[in-house]
């Protein structure tokens, strides 16, 4: 017998890859990646037992196995299933999983307000995108849409439960990362709420992870509220020694000019935190002089967030002095003399949580 | 030699006769072109006391929308700003206090909104991004001015009078639509 593990053959969309006993259909399709891979909105591949809720990743089994290749007979969540050898799958090739999908979408959205505008998750929303994917453009639902009260968790986490798609990535991430977990999922079916009971706040050095791993803008950074929207900001990679053993320092600063608006963990390319960071780094420092940079942030072309941002830009010589002998050009106006936005006497970044009209009334 | 339009004329170089000569003919037939157009319609209006109805996809000077209750419709959503090829738009967004609900609409809105009119082009990108409603390119040219500063238009300037506090002035801004 050979030590090295047998790998099974499992086959997604006519593509074939070898992958690992116990390896599910949806990491499997990960390591082909492109449009294969189905969308997950509840599965996360770093928190342990989640997955399974959203319905997202459903795809199609036309072939079981080699020993058993009879097709499954329903669809099957991708993110809980795991491969066998021999395995057909169809994703986006099926016209099933495409239908259901759209069908799944649609219950999602029945109770999710829709107000992108106002959301600060909207640009790097996954609901966002997948409902711009998948979603119809009206909606068959008639009944008013369950709403709740906003809640502050603790000084830096705001909870905007209305938004909420019940994925429980936050209550995973909140046991597995935290010692002692104060939130969960009250109430049962369409009263269910992410919820800490008697509106404790949460307080741990790990909880502002939430905002990283929420996939709607139910749970968003406070400080950061309202401030901009992500894709007029610049992300910067950026690293720090933290004093804390379990923070990984790896973060992404979102500037605007010369500004820190927010400090985020950095993302892969199926918008998972590829380290958490602590509240310190997270909240507190938003000054360029606290992190080394190490450049700017790769943002995928095809998001909002690149917009504006161009990439290997060269920018041309300064020729102006040489042209008018040494002298300086004569400005007509300089903006900030009319311009009554981005006024170099507001710093919205050192406000905590968001601007109000007195903050603008003041300057 | 094939020629490259069937409406070409050869020149004709034969002498003049007498009564070309004279000219005064000429003369006479070219006047009474000129003479004629006294009696016809004018292509052109006395702007400024008359204008020219405008079309209907016309793209002029935005407004800022409110709502019937003359609530401000914006939410500082940045889609103007992000569709705006020329980047005149830019906005500060601060949430809406208790007690401000008569003047926003939404929790979120736009304390500072501003179009620099001498980026702007005029697409109409702006009012096809919006998602509320909030923004629409009137029937207005852009008035001259002397200075550059007079050209960023902040709320003030853009958006329209309150329906609700300011009934006459609203009237007058809407005309006969």
């Amino acid at each position: 017998m050979a030590d090295a593990p047998k790998l099974f053959k499992v086959t997604i969309d006519n593509i074939s890859i070898e992958v690992e006993p116990g390896t599910s259909i949806l990491q499997a399709a990960r390591m082909i990646g492109g449009d294969v891979t189905p969308p997950a909105m509840c599965y996360y591949s770093k928190l342990k037992g989640s997955g399974g809720k959203c319905r997202t990743c459903l795809v199609e089994v036309a072939a079981g196995s080699t020993a058993d290749p009879r097709p499954m007979p329903k669809l099957v969540a991708s993110c809980r299933t795991n491969v066998m050898d021999g395995m057909i799958v169809k994703n986006i090739t099926s016209e099933k999983v495409i239908d259901a999908r759209n069908g799944v979408v649609e219950f999602l959205l029945i109770n999710h307000p829709l107000d992108c505008p106002i959301c600060d998750q909207a640009g790097e929303c996954h609901l966002q995108d997948l409902s711009y994917e998948h979603g119809k453009e009206g909606t068959r639902y008639e009944f008013p849409k369950r709403v709740f009260e906003k809640h502050d968790i603790g000084p830096y986490i705001q909870l905007h439960m209305t938004r909420c798609i019940l994925c429980y990535r936050c209550v995973f991430l909140a046991d597995q990362l935290t010692d002692k977990r104060e939130h969960g999922v009250l109430d049962r079916g369409d009263h269910s709420e992410i919820a800490t009971y008697i509106h404790q706040a949460l307080d741990h050095e790990f909880i502002g992870n939430v905002i990283d791993v929420c996939p709607v803008g139910a749970l968003t950074d406070k400080t950061f509220r309202f401030k901009n929207r992500v894709w007029f900001l610049k992300p910067e990679d950026a690293h720090r020694e933290c004093s804390n053993p379990n923070c990984c320092g790896k973060a992404v600063l979102w500037y605007r000019g010369d500004e820190v608006y927010r400090v985020t963990a950095r993302k892969d390319q199926w918008g998972e935190v590829e380290g958490w960071i602590c509240n310190e780094c997270r909240f507190e420092k938003k000054k360029t002089s606290d992190w080394v940079i190490e450049g700017p942030t790769k943002v995928n072309r095809h998001s909002v967030i690149s917009q504006g941002h161009y990439v290997g830009v060269q920018k041309p010589p300064e020729v102006l002095y040489e042209v008018l002998d040494g002298r300086k050009p004569k400005l007509l106006m300089n903006i900030h003399d009319v311009s009554e936005v981005n006024e170099p006497g507001i710093d919205l970044s050192s406000i905590q949580g968001p601007a109000h009209s007195t903050d603008f009334d003041k300057g | 030699m094939q020629p490259l339009t069937s409406r070409s004329k050869t020149v004709e170089r034969k002498p003049m006769t007498m009564w070309e000569k004279m000219y005064v003919p000429a003369i006479a037939k070219g006047m009474s072109i000129t003479f004629g157009h006294m009696f016809k319609k004018k292509p052109t209006v006395n702007y400024p006391e008359k204008t020219r109805p405008f079309s209907p996809v016309f793209r002029g000077l935005h407004v800022l929308n409110r709502d019937e209750e003359g609530r401000e419709r914006c939410t500082a959503c940045g889609l103007c700003a992000v569709a705006c090829p020329a980047e005149a738009i830019t906005m500060d967004a601060a949430e809406r206090l208790p007690g401000e609900e008569n003047l926003y609409r939404e929790e979120k809105y736009a304390a500072k909104y501003e179009i620099n009119m001498l980026r702007c082009i005029f697409c109409g990108l702006c009012e096809e991004a919006c998602p509320k409603d909030a923004i629409y390119l009137s029937e207005t040219f852009a008035p001259s001015n002397y200075g550059r500063s007079k050209f960023i238009y902040g709320k003030e300037e853009l958006l329209i009078p309150n329906p609700k506090t300011q009934p006459e002035e609203f009237a007058k801004a809407k005309g006969n639509k």
